[in-house]
């Protein structure tokens, strides 16, 4: 009941002319940085701070602002996912996997909506997990030592196969790669740099957005030159754009999926060290593992677009729980976030709940708000988005690598962060013609450095005793689920062979 | 209420900048202040609170532009600085102890504190080190103790990586207390102080070791007890309770200064503009709060001051790393 009156409080905070007015502004640039590649949340969030510090806002409408920049992005990302096959951030980057064969074949509308309902469903439960679990939610939190999130990541990786390629060797490949790639920079544990070549740019190693962008949005352009004067110029108008909104069938099918990623997503996003690309990761492979009976994951199943954006949505939610209650960000985003509380001269932690009971509820009362407004601002602006498709690849191709060139230079100001997204164009290129998918190189990179680390810091914790992995029933939990994550699919391959046989004449170069 | 701050912040923006431009003859155009780190991080807020109280201040007419130039644990920044920008009036550099350790480690290579011009310090972050509430632990002796007779059985979590600030701190508390091989001593390098706090709380680790303003909110909240803070008498305020490490007879002190550096060619009038305007933003009442709130303590050293303590700072952490092998 407490709880209730304290969110109505919360509702009188937000419910102002300008705090509503800041929740549009910041969800509309939130959804259009969200949508550019190379822009993702947390530059989205840090790019608009001066613009709170200029107006003079005070700690509620900053945070109101900004956390609508936040949601705003987590929508967003998806857009060029599904449309281009780009993803706008790393969270968005599983939902290419099935977004973008909707999109060619004709379900672009639908895909859009489904995927906006499904964002909205997931940053919906998520903030009543905020609102509800918060102080409990943290001691979950507080069970995860480095063993068991060394375990959480090894599920990760062990339920990777099959996700993004039929070919589990090809997938394999992609991750070990990925993984290499995880090493460049300074190892933290000893402090000494590994794979930099002395070169000072490398000591913080590869920055994933600038990875993410060359490897995705530059072979694509590639991909573009090379066919240039054959059918890439011409498929332009053979797309149907189709029905703008999905079908109750349809919603009603993918339902119990958004509920599902939206439990995961929000736990994922509620471990600091996790994050929401594991949040959209585990959400697409458990949902792939429980209802892909007939393989249609990968070509383009409505639930293999509802599951990502659910769990991604669904941790940008949760990473608020270690946030607010900790002061610990749980991703980069709420790491900005943190910082504007603290120049605000608030200080998260375990008593932000009691000492600034208005800030914490009128932020919770606009992150309702915010979520609301992104929902009717996305569904009737599917329309507008789906017109994107009919731009010529010709005219639209070169705004895609001007957009890349100029986002990553914007962010990091510097030309050699240019020179290594286009390295990893063209490995990006090299690799599409192999066959070879993306994703896993990606969260390769992204996790491989965490898994890493929390490997080694449970090892020296414990003097080099390997039995620790295995120590906690948690810790035990999670190999069981990895392991049968791992060999399930291994038995069961034979029995869908002939089926993955056929797919695979037609289907490996989704990525 | 909206309307009402922005009227009087122009208010004053105009009142102070007439003021200013009689007094001091330089007001940057376009104020710049890079974060050598991406947004969220100590460097960041160092840019953007100072940008955010000079404005409030009317000591800069602009707001302060953060450009946020990560890499090479802030070596990207120096070498662009350095290179590319040597002579820019306007610009102003966050750094930190974790800038000085990075340069007496050489760990920018081809740089040397010498190139560039050190402007003033903002405040200190003492260094704590803290067990969990429960910890049977009861003080710093008694920690050092166990290290000493059995280092395999006390992890030390922090939040920079081996070698950092965070590490060093832990080191020249052990070292103050005779434990020669400090090269035993556990550290366990996390991404973040807020992280390494929390495993404190997980019960992963026995120690932390960190800043005033990490250990903050957990101290309030009774979750952990800080043994020693790495201060040379005890801190003002809410943080009185908490004993130094040379009361208890470790005389360590490890202090994390926060401060500015400017490009190297910047003009004398630039150059004592900015340690002019720094100087009064650290003498305001606004920035006595700024500091309070966050657990900085009093270090106010400007221009040839500050540039002497910077380079004290820099030989001592260069001794220190050669003991423990970290450079050779």
């Amino acid at each position: 009941m407490d709880t209730l009156s304290n969110l109505a409080d919360g509702f009188v905070i937000a419910l102002t002319w300008q705090n509503i007015g800041l929740a549009l502004l910041g969800c509309f640039l939130g959804t259009v940085m969200g949508a550019l590649p190379g822009l993702g949340p947390s530059n989205g969030v840090a790019i608009l701070i001066p613009l709170a510090f200029t107006l003079g806002l005070g700690a509620t409408p900053s945070l109101i602002l900004l956390t609508s920049v936040y949601y705003g992005a987590m929508y967003g990302g998806r857009i060029s996912s599904i449309l281009l096959n780009i993803p706008g951030d790393e969270p968005a980057m599983m939902t290419c996997l099935d977004g973008y064969p909707m999109a060619k074949k004709g379900m672009a509308g639908e895909a859009l909506s489904l995927s906006g309902i499904s964002s909205f469903v997931g940053a919906f439960f998520a903030t009543w997990g905020l609102i509800l679990l918060a102080p409990q939610l943290v001691k979950i939190a507080l069970l995860f030592g480095p063993a068991e999130y060394f375990a959480l990541f090894a599920l990760a990786f062990m339920t990777l196969g099959g996700v993004s390629s039929l070919n589990q060797a090809k997938s394999a490949f992609a991750a070990a790669l990925g993984l290499g790639l995880a090493m460049i920079g300074v190892d933290s544990q000893t402090g000494v740099p590994r794979f930099t070549f002395g070169e000072v740019h490398l000591y913080d190693g590869l920055d994933f957005l600038v990875a993410i962008v060359g490897l995705f949005a530059l072979s694509e352009v590639f991909i573009f030159l090379e066919n240039r004067h054959g059918e890439a110029s011409g498929k332009g108008k053979s797309i149907v754009i189709g029905r703008l909104t999905p079908p109750m069938s349809m919603l009603k099918a993918c339902t119990p999926t958004m509920l599902r990623s939206s439990f995961v997503g929000f736990l994922a996003g509620v471990l600091p060290g996790a994050g929401a690309s594991l949040g959209s990761f585990l959400a697409y492979s458990l949902e792939k593992r429980l209802v892909d009976k007939d393989g249609t994951f990968g070509k383009g199943d409505p639930r293999g677009v509802a599951a990502p954006e659910a769990g991604n949505n669904a941790a940008a939610g949760g990473a608020l729980v270690p946030m607010l209650a900790l002061g610990v960000p749980g991703s980069g985003t709420t790491a900005v976030l943190l910082a504007v509380l603290l120049s605000l001269n608030i200080t998260p932690g375990p008593l932000l709940f009691s000492n600034n009971p208005d800030v914490v509820w009128g932020l919770i009362a606009a992150l309702f708000i915010a979520n609301f407004m992104l929902l009717a601002l996305n569904i009737p602006m599917v329309g507008i988005f789906t017109r994107l498709l009919l731009v010529p690849p010709r005219v639209l191709m070169p705004i895609v690598a001007m957009v890349s060139f100029v986002g990553i230079y914007g962010i990091s100001g510097s030309s050699f962060d240019l020179l290594v997204m286009i390295g990893f164009g063209i490995l990006g290129w090299v690799l599409r013609k192999f066959d070879i998918p993306l994703v896993p190189i990606i969260l390769g990179t992204l996790l491989g450095n965490a898994m890493e680390n929390n490997l080694r810091r449970a090892i020296t914790i414990d003097n080099g005793d390997w039995w620790t992995l295995i120590d906690s029933p948690l810790s035990i939990g999670l190999w069981i689920v990895a392991v049968i994550g791992f060999i399930l699919p291994v038995i069961f391959a034979r029995k869908v062979k002939s089926g993955m046989q056929r797919a695979d004449a037609e289907g490996s170069t989704k990525d | 209420m909206f309307n009402v701050t922005r009227l009087t912040l122009a208010a004053m923006i105009v009142g102070a900048s007439a003021l200013t431009v009689t007094a001091q003859g330089f007001t940057p155009e376009n104020p710049e202040c890079i974060a050598p780190a991406n947004p969220g991080g100590g460097w960041d807020f160092t840019c953007r609170q100072v940008g955010k109280t000079m404005q409030d201040q009317g000591l800069i007419e602009k707001t302060m532009q953060v450009v946020n130039l990560a890499g090479g644990g802030g070596g990207v920044a120096f070498a662009q600085v350095v290179n590319k920008r040597n002579d820019d009036n306007d610009l102003i550099i966050a750094a930190s102890a974790a800038t000085s350790t990075r340069l007496a480690q050489g760990a920018y290579p081809g740089n040397n504190m010498n190139e560039v011009r050190w402007l003033a310090s903002i405040g200190a972050d003492y260094g704590v080190i803290a067990v969990a509430a429960d910890s049977e632990i009861a003080d710093l002796p008694g920690l050092l103790d166990v290290m000493k007779n059995d280092p395999t059985s006390i992890s030390v979590a922090g939040g920079s990586a081996v070698g950092g600030w965070d590490h060093l701190k832990v080191l020249i508390a052990a070292s103050a207390y005779g434990i020669e091989d400090v090269r035993s001593v556990k550290y366990i390098a996390f991404d973040g102080g807020g992280e390494a706090v929390t495993q404190l709380l997980a019960g992963s680790v026995q120690a932390f070791t960190g800043d005033v303003s990490e250990a903050k909110g957990f101290v309030e909240s009774g979750d952990i007890r800080v043994i020693a803070v790495l201060a040379p008498e005890r801190l003002d305020g809410e943080f009185a309770d908490f004993p130094t490490a040379r009361e208890q007879g470790v005389d360590a002190i490890g202090a994390n200064w926060r401060g500015f550096y400017a490009p190297g060619g910047m003009s004398d009038e630039a150059y004592a503009g900015w340690v002019e305007k720094i100087a009064a933003l650290y003498a305001s009442d606004e920035w006595k709060e700024v500091m309070a709130a966050n657990g900085m303590a009093p270090l106010d050293l400007q221009g040839a001051a500050f540039e002497e303590f910077v380079a004290a700072s820099v030989a001592k952490i260069e001794t220190i790393s050669r003991e423990i092998g970290i450079i050779q």
